[in-house]
């Protein structure tokens, strides 16, 4: 009889001890798998950049009109994008123009989102540029007013964040009609074209 | 047998355990005092709307907690831009008069570490103010603060809900404040270099539908 309550309380007692001991792998596991397994993934498509004659890197993008529209916010507008917008009426947003798209790489991949801002602002006109691609980073161009010959827009870069954050460059703005009679084809396709140039570090006084 | 159902039983009591250190952890620090509320420097203070349906237009992948808005609004669900939502909202000045207009984008970021208390999203806003020109933000935010007070607490609620007043700095970086870098593009903000802070007001929270009261500010000091 006392012989098989000592093995009972032995048993008891591994039991008692693997639980405690799975307590201590389940907090070890737990650890280990919250620093092993990245908690975000972004998904990466890569770029397609070219090298300019004149130095810097090239890459361009593109913007289907009407299927790549995420919003177009202006006054008195006649049919809204998307359905049931409610863009402000007041007044100091009378000359403004906004714009969100996805934009395409060169494979015609959605690869970002972007937005465009047009503003009359008495004489103090604006067209800017915001091109966000989520695993990279994002570009911020003013645009010059007036077109160039060629029908395209120059503007400068700004500013950026992450890969952007090193360069600065120029990038043009052209709007493309579509000419092919495929069904389901888009009216046309704003070029977007980035060219980067790193920024000049200050040379080290020689002494 | 019933050691395996020990050994198993004990694995989810430390999971258990090791998910309740991570949320009741200490040594995470919230920051609460953003370095620009002590500024002598002028400021440009922003509010805006937070909740999707109060905000021009909010898109996302379309299966988040968040619902788009406008209900018809294109969503992002390709797969390079599914982690990524875009809000365009009102921007009102300190007297509560609309200033103009901003757009953010937001990016879960790979730099997220629960183990550190930081679940950070990278975003850029563009905001545009007809009297002072137009603003580029660039910042992490982390709302591991926002996840442990407010989500968890309204999903620990029998009413799935939370209910009361949380207030806190969203942005985190890249200046070594904790502030966000902030460029002027055109108007009498243009060639400037400031510095901002993103912070957020919560009153109602709910596990269904996500945030149901709550406002944001941006303030940037001026050079």
């Amino acid at each position: 009889m006392r012989e098989l309550a000592h093995e009972s309380k032995c048993g008891e007692t591994i039991l008692l001890k693997t639980f405690f001991l799975g307590i201590v792998l389940g907090l070890v596991a737990a650890a280990v798998a919250l620093y092993a397994i990245p908690a975000v993934d972004q998904e990466r498509e890569a770029s397609i950049v070219t090298v300019s004659p004149n130095g810097g890197n090239a890459e361009m993008f593109h913007v289907n009109i009407p299927m790549d529209r995420v919003m177009v916010g202006a006054p008195e507008q006649v049919v809204s994008v998307p359905p049931g917008l409610a863009w402000p009426a007041d007044e100091i947003m009378s000359g403004v123009r906004a714009e969100l798209f996805k934009i395409r790489n060169a494979r015609d991949t959605v690869v970002g989102v972007a937005v465009r801002t047009a503003a009359q602002n008495n004489g103090q006109d604006v067209i800017d540029w915001v091109l966000h691609l989520p695993a990279r980073g994002s570009l911020f161009v003013n645009m010059e007013i007036a077109p160039r010959e060629g029908g395209y827009r120059l503007g400068q870069i700004r500013s950026g964040s992450r890969e952007f954050g090193q360069f600065s460059g120029v990038m043009t703005e052209r709007w493309v009609v579509n000419k092919t009679a495929e069904e389901d084809a888009p009216t046309g396709r704003i070029e977007l074209q980035a060219s980067y140039v790193g920024q000049l570090a200050p040379l080290e006084p020689v002494e | 047998m019933k050691y395996l159902v020990s050994l198993l039983l004990g694995l989810l009591v430390g999971a258990a355990l090791f998910a309740a250190g991570l949320v009741y952890n200490p040594f995470i620090a919230d920051r609460t005092v953003s370095p620009l509320s002590v500024t002598d420097a002028e400021v440009i203070s922003l509010n805006f709307a937070m909740v999707p349906a109060e905000s021009i237009v909010y898109t996302n992948d379309g299966e988040s907690v968040q619902a788009p808005h406008p209900e018809k609004v294109l969503q992002l669900w390709e797969p390079t831009i599914r982690m990524t939502s875009a809000m365009a909202t009102v921007m009102r000045d300190a007297r509560n008069q609309v200033a103009g207009f901003g757009v953010k984008f937001m990016s879960h970021s790979e730099s997220t570490r629960l183990l550190r208390g930081e679940a950070i999203v990278d975003s850029v806003w563009y905001v545009y103010l007809p009297e002072h020109g137009s603003i580029f933000i660039e910042q992490t935010e982390n709302y591991f603060p926002l996840m442990r007070e407010v989500a968890f607490s309204a999903w620990k609620s029998s009413a799935n809900s939370w209910r009361g007043n949380w207030f806190g700095d969203l942005t985190a970086g890249p200046g070594a404040l904790g502030t966000a870098r902030v460029s002027g593009g055109s108007g009498r903000l243009d060639g400037l270099s400031m510095e901002g802070v993103e912070s957020m007001t919560v009153k109602a929270f709910s596990t269904e539908a996500g945030l149901v009261s709550a406002d944001g500010r941006l303030i940037i000091e001026m050079p």
